[in-house]
């Protein structure tokens, strides 16, 4: 159906949105790509006062590498841009690898980075991406701007630590260390569907193939993104391997507090989130290669 | 309470510059079908889901049912009716009243690529933008291209094949 009625602004600078935001508090939403906060104006899920345009300003999508080797992502980024960004091929290989799976080609054109991590679906890609990769995120407020860990962004169901006066501005994704692998797997009934459940991690290994360092994300499966934390300490200082891999896997639902919904009940998340870190760990340690589509 | 008043759009539809006073909860696809009677643009599920509503915004396709009029102030939009004036090889003829359907039109019509129509202006938009980035794609990369675009006639196969076979005229200029 149709939105119920709203007003719009489309501020030109970060600080006319702010003003935008102190002015009307909880009646206003930001609008960034659309594609998630259309879909819910329009099944009235929700019917704020004032959308706050965030497309006219100035700023906020910039791509850049930095001379340490961080990469520097604004978060008006239309996650298409990063599908075919040479440079995020080139720095953030699981960034690279995920940014694929995000719904379709129509919503990637208009969908943002910043976006998508705001709007903390439990089922999204990037915020599981963002935590695995252990980027930092750059929130500016009216009283100034701050970082945070993406691990420590996602609060709840939908829910982030930002304030009504707050606006995610951009992403640091920090230079990709050596050693370091990915593993991206997610399992929808369609490609492009909400991940029923998906995994997003990042293993270190040292020279001899021991694991020094292990970030393993599964989405999709509880209210947000969670860090396998089971699934991390079976892997520190164990050598990369097959048997490793169903080893650690098996503990992907350690106190997972897991969802039911109409794609799937709790339990069949709860079965299938050790299958699919298994299958993320082989395509780290090399093992298998990561299916192109589904 | 008062509903918002209009405001003034000034954008760029199928080549011609269209202007429009539109209320800020106005989609896109909205402007085009009910403002300006361009109805080749359909209205599937209004959530961003079927892809009816793809349309080309500055090149790019987008789901016109989640884009806000307001957004397109200043964009250059293509819809299914001007669809064959950009085709690479048969745009002329089309401009000069020669021809009405692109290569690609014409390869959904000879690979029965449609049958109730409704899905077939999103999918030729998709299409068409999938094939301008991308002009020699894989099987693989036209499924993958056209995902995000439900049809509930065909099965799917016969629109892959036409759009195979038309990115293939296309390369061959003809």
């Amino acid at each position: 159906m149709k939105a119920a009625a709203f007003e719009y602004a489309a501020p030109r600078s970060l600080s006319e949105a702010h003003a935008l935001l102190r002015e009307h508090g909880e009646d206003a939403r930001l609008l960034a790509g659309g594609q998630s906060l259309m879909p819910v104006l329009a099944l009235r899920l929700a019917s704020p006062a004032i959308l706050v345009d965030l497309n006219r300003v100035a700023g906020l999508d910039e791509l850049r590498g930095t001379s340490a080797g961080d990469l520097l992502t604004g978060a008006m980024v239309r996650t298409r841009t990063l599908e075919l960004s040479a440079e995020v091929a080139r720095t953030q290989p699981l960034l690279h690898a995920a940014v694929p799976w995000i719904a379709h080609v129509q919503i990637r054109n208009r969908g943002t980075l910043g976006g998508s991590l705001s709007h903390a679906d439990p089922a999204a890609e990037l915020p599981a991406v963002a935590m695995a990769s252990d980027a930092t995120l750059i929130i500016a407020g009216a009283r100034g701007t701050r970082e945070q860990p993406a691990h420590a962004f996602f609060t709840g169901l939908f829910g982030t630590t930002l304030a009504p006066d707050e606006i995610l501005t951009g992403v640091r994704w920090p230079a990709w260390p050596t050693g370091r692998r990915h593993g991206f797997v997610e399992v929808a009934r369609r490609h492009g569907d909400y991940a029923i459940v998906g995994v997003a991690l990042t293993v270190d290994l040292d020279p001899d193939r021991l694991v020094t360092g292990a970030r393993v994300v599964v989405f999709g499966a509880a209210d947000t993104a969670v860090r396998a934390t089971a699934v991390e300490a079976a892997l520190i200082g164990q050598p990369a391997g097959e048997p490793l891999a169903a080893a650690a896997a098996g503990h992907a639902s350690d106190g997972l507090d897991a969802r039911g919904d109409l794609q799937a009940s709790a339990e069949y998340r709860r079965e299938l989130a050790p299958v699919l870190v298994r299958r993320a760990l082989l395509q780290a340690f090399g093992l298998s290669a990561p299916r192109a589509s589904r | 309470m008062s509903l918002p008043a209009a405001r003034p759009i000034r954008l760029r539809v199928n080549g011609e510059t269209v202007e429009g006073q539109v209320e800020p909860r106005l989609t896109l696809a909205d402007f085009l079908r009910e403002h300006l009677r361009l109805t080749g643009t359909h209205l599937g599920c209004e959530h961003g889901v079927c892809g009816a509503c793809t349309v080309l915004v500055d090149g790019r396709s987008v789901r016109g049912c989640l884009m806000l009029a307001l957004q397109a102030d200043g964009a250059e939009v293509v819809t299914i009716e001007g669809i064959a004036a950009r085709c690479p090889v048969r745009g002329e003829a089309v401009a000069r009243g020669e021809a009405t359907l692109s290569i690609l039109q014409e390869s959904f019509r000879d690979h029965h690529a449609l049958q109730c129509g409704f899905c077939t202006p999103g999918m030729v938009a998709t299409a068409h933008a999938l094939l301008a980035e991308n002009p020699a794609p894989s099987a693989e990369e036209v499924r993958l291209g056209i995902s995000g675009n439900l049809c509930r006639c065909t099965g799917y196969v016969p629109i892959v094949e036409a759009i195979l076979d038309a990115a293939q005229r296309l390369r061959e200029g003809a």
